[in-house]
């Protein structure tokens, strides 16, 4: 017998929870345990007196199941609100990276100037090593270290997608 | 109360919340908590002989009398005792308030004598769990379980608190934290559009469907009430899951009985043939539904649940209505106003001819041992020789389960307790002293099977203890009978350990922890037997020898379609193809 699947979308969700102890092993061990994906999850406290955190979570899935996955957020006690900034309409996502080159001669020029192109920052140099800060939307960042791998990439740290609303309204 | 201890303060705390039980069992991590029920009069500790009998027993108690259920258990070892009640609490939405001792602060995190990581452990199978650091956030803490545990979809919480939290006097600097209101809001009004749309879809219906659950129980005994004022307006037939037993009378005559994989006939043919099916308070579990693609094709769908993450979560419904079922009924009932509903005379005449089928009909005797008592008379001649004192009934796995489900009849709320999401073996028993507990004047009886019974069978004892005389009648078939009976449907009858080998003598055994023992093995010693553990005032036990062969019909089986039902007198047996063997 064959095992199932199905054609999965790619969703970006925020979650505003209270900021206490467990939260983030009860949201990740949702997931888990559900069979949920998670490409990418960032969190940090974002109020005056810490009490509150949001948390963006990149995930697919089949429609039913992303539709599920809010529904199984909202029912966890410290989650206020659930946004699928996907279909909530139009909003921005951003990336930051950090991008290890290491290489000499015509390589590490090439590293610089690309490095320009995408307006990366150099936040730290040796003789034989770059270190570039990269923000952007994911697809930017992946088109960098695409470059970046013929160049000597040495190594990636990526941040995950935080993701916002445009316009006035909060989330 | 500043000099209050955490342990005292907690005490309080459930005087305050009505407690009248504390279901549990002592330990190191618990004794300053113990300490204070030492001599205190207001909160009965009902001393359990095993943390899995207390988390059971709360449930028992709780779906008897519609109060959130207490336990107490110690760290390490007494929280993971309790699990399997925790889980199946959830699975159930049973309210349960489960307090667990921990390791003091300091040690949490370095494998200290009985440390556990109860918060880890529980976290994906209670609605909530804490753990409280602080003396000044236990109160706040447990107002906040109570409510949790009981609002919305009810479900347990746990709270683990470290000894020297019990042990400390919150500083009086700290101001004491208070429940955060801004959390936790659950929804029990369905919008107006949304109640309109739903009168107009029922009262367009010429074949409806009312399929209750346990949602109906879990909303008070309110929603029953409402429920059949609704069916008596708009006339449609009502089935039920096997969690919302006795939320309609049996006795009605558009009651269709249960329905899905062990349903009747009558109510599976008729949630497939139906045009608008209201759903109410159920979840669409995979027992009920059969294969998805075969449920209900031709219907339209409403669904009324309080749990958003319950709607279209198995099957994909038209109007979804988030809301109370209690609440809901009654905007419905208002709505109807003077509605008529269409002529539902044909309807009702086809599922006349499916009742003709008489599904729950049973060869009269086993073809293996002709002079057994079949397992069904059983049930029947209990609920008969019952039925007028009104007993709570409750149930292990398997089965005698399901027969006590299909031959049992429930005509209220609260009487029906058993494990159906999680199916845990050994529920029934401390069920029943639960439940018995909570309602001391009604007669509380465990339909047992012979296998079930040994998981929990220790707390024969605290039956004996608290002088609680509850019935235990076991349909012994000398086997794990629903194992048996799938291994002959799918496996060609290749029996692999389903055999009760080497069974104690239940009377003995009741008699040894002073229970009354009562043995039937002849068709008539049944009345005789179920007369004389009736006459006894004090707990018994029933070793009802039945046959071994039987099997429990009407059954879907895996993967197959309402249609596809097996009926008594079906050829059945052999195997499965891989697809079906995979469903569980
Ligand atoms: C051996 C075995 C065989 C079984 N066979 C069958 C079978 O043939 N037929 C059958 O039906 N079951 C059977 N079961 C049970 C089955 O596994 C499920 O437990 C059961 O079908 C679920 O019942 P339910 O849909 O009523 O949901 P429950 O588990 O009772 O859930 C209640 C639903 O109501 C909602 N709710 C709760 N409170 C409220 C409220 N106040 N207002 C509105 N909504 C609320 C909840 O969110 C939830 O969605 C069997 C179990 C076992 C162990
Ligand atoms: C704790 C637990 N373990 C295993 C099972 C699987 N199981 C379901 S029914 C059953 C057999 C029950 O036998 P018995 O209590 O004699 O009831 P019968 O089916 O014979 O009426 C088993 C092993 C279960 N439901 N729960
Ligand atoms: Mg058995």
């Amino acid at each position: 017998m064959k095992i199932k699947s199905a054609e999965s979308e790619r969703h970006v969700l925020t979650v505003m929870v209270d900021n206490e102890p467990g939260i983030l092993a009860k949201i990740t061990g949702l997931f888990t345990a559900r069979g949920y994906n998670i490409d990418s999850l960032t969190v940090a406290d974002i109020t005056e007196d810490h009490a509150v955190s949001r948390i963006t979570i990149v995930t697919n899935g089949p429609p039913a199941v992303i539709d599920q996955i809010e529904a199984q957020l909202e029912r966890l006690v410290p989650v206020h609100k659930v946004t699928d900034l996907t279909t909530a309409g139009p909003h921005v996502e951003r990336e930051l990276a950090l991008i290890k080159v290491a290489g000499t001669g015509d390589k590490r020029v090439e590293a610089l100037r690309i490095a320009e192109l995408f307006r990366a920052n150099v936040v730290d140099t040796t003789t034989a090593s770059f270190v570039f800060e990269l923000t952007g939307s994911p697809d930017k960042v992946d088109s960098f270290i695409a470059l970046m791998r013929e160049l000597g990439l040495v190594s990636v740290g990526r941040s995950g997608v935080v993701g916002m609303m445009r316009g006035a309204e909060e989330v | 109360m500043s000099q209050a201890s955490g342990a005292a303060l907690l005490m309080q705390c459930l005087v305050d919340q009505g407690v009248e039980f504390v279901f549990g069992y002592p330990g190191g991590a618990v004794l300053p908590i113990y300490d204070e029920l030492f001599g205190d009069e207001r909160l009965r500790h009902i001393l359990v002989r095993h943390e899995a009998g207390a988390a059971h027993a709360a449930e028992g108690y709780a779906r008897a009398t519609g109060k959130p259920g207490v336990v107490l258990v110690t760290s390490g070892p007494g929280a993971t005792n309790a699990v399997t009640g925790i889980a199946d609490a959830f699975m159930d939405s049973i309210p349960l308030v489960v307090i667990t001792g921990q390791v003091p602060t300091a040690l949490i995190g370095t494998d200290a004598f009985q440390e556990a990581d109860t918060v880890g452990i529980t976290r994906h199978c209670t609605k909530h769990n804490y753990l409280v650091k602080d003396p000044a956030d236990l109160v706040a803490t447990v107002e906040e379980a109570f409510r949790i545990a009981t609002t919305g979809r009810p479900g347990p919480v746990v709270i683990d608190i470290p000894k020297d939290v019990q042990i400390a006097i919150p500083s009086e600097s700290k101001a004491p934290t208070k429940p955060g209101s801004h959390r936790y809001a659950p929804q029990m009004v369905a919008p107006a559009d949304q109640i309109a749309e739903a009168i107009e879809m029922i009262a367009g219906a010429e074949r409806p469907i009312f399929y209750t659950g346990g949602g109906v129980i879990n909303s008070g005994p309110r929603a029953s009430e409402l429920l059949r004022k609704l069916q008596d307006l708009t006339n449609a037939p009502v089935t039920s899951t096997l969690m919302g037993l006795g939320a309609f009378p049996d006795t009605h005559p558009d009651w269709l009985g249960m329905l899905g994989m062990h349903g009747t006939y009558e109510a599976n043919m008729a949630m497939n043939k139906s045009d608008v099916m209201v759903c109410i308070g159920a979840r669409f579990d995979d027992r009920v539904t059969g294969r998805l693609d075969a449920f209900s094709p031709e219907s339209k769908k409403i669904h009324i649940d309080i749990d958003r993450s319950s709607i279209n979560k198995n099957v994909g419904v038209d109007l979804g209505i988030i809301g109370d079922c209690a609440t809901v009924l009654e905007q419905l009932i208002e709505a109807w106003g003077s509605n008529k509903g269409k002529d539902l005379g044909e309807w009702k005449a086809r599922i006349a001819g499916w009742r003709a089928r008489e599904c729950l009909a049973y060869p009269e005797k086993s073809k293996a041992d002709p002079s057994a008592i079949m397992p069904q008379k059983a049930v029947e001649r209990l609920y008969e020789m019952t039925r007028d004192r009104s007993p709570i009934i409750s149930t292990e796995v398997g089965q005698h389960q399901m027969w006590a489900a299909q031959y049992y009849g429930f005509a209220e709320p609260n009487k029906w307790l058993t494990s159906g999401g999680l199916g845990t073996m050994g529920y029934g028993l401390p069920a029943a002293i639960g439940a018995q507990l909570g309602n001391p004047d009604t007669l509380v009886i465990d339909i047992a099977g012979e296998a079930s019974i040994q998981m929990n069978i220790q707390e024969l004892g605290t039956a004996s203890q608290y002088r609680l005389p509850v019935k235990v009648f076991i349909l012994n078939n000398e086997y794990m009978g629903m194992v048996r009976q799938w291994q002959e449907l799918t496996y060609e009858s290749r029996y692999s350990n389903s055999y009760s080998d080497s069974l104690p003598d239940f009377v003995a055994l009741a008699e040894a922890y002073g229970w009354k023992g009562i043995r039937i093995e002849n068709g008539d010693e049944l009345d005789a037997g179920i007369e004389a553990m009736m006459a006894h005032d004090g707990p018994v036990i029933v070793d009802c020898h039945v046959a071994k062969d039987a099997n429990c019909f009407p059954m879907i089986p895996s993967g197959a379609a309402h249609t596809e039902m097996l009926l008594y007198g079906d050829q059945v047996g052999g195997t499965m193809d891989d697809e079906a063997k995979a469903l569980v």
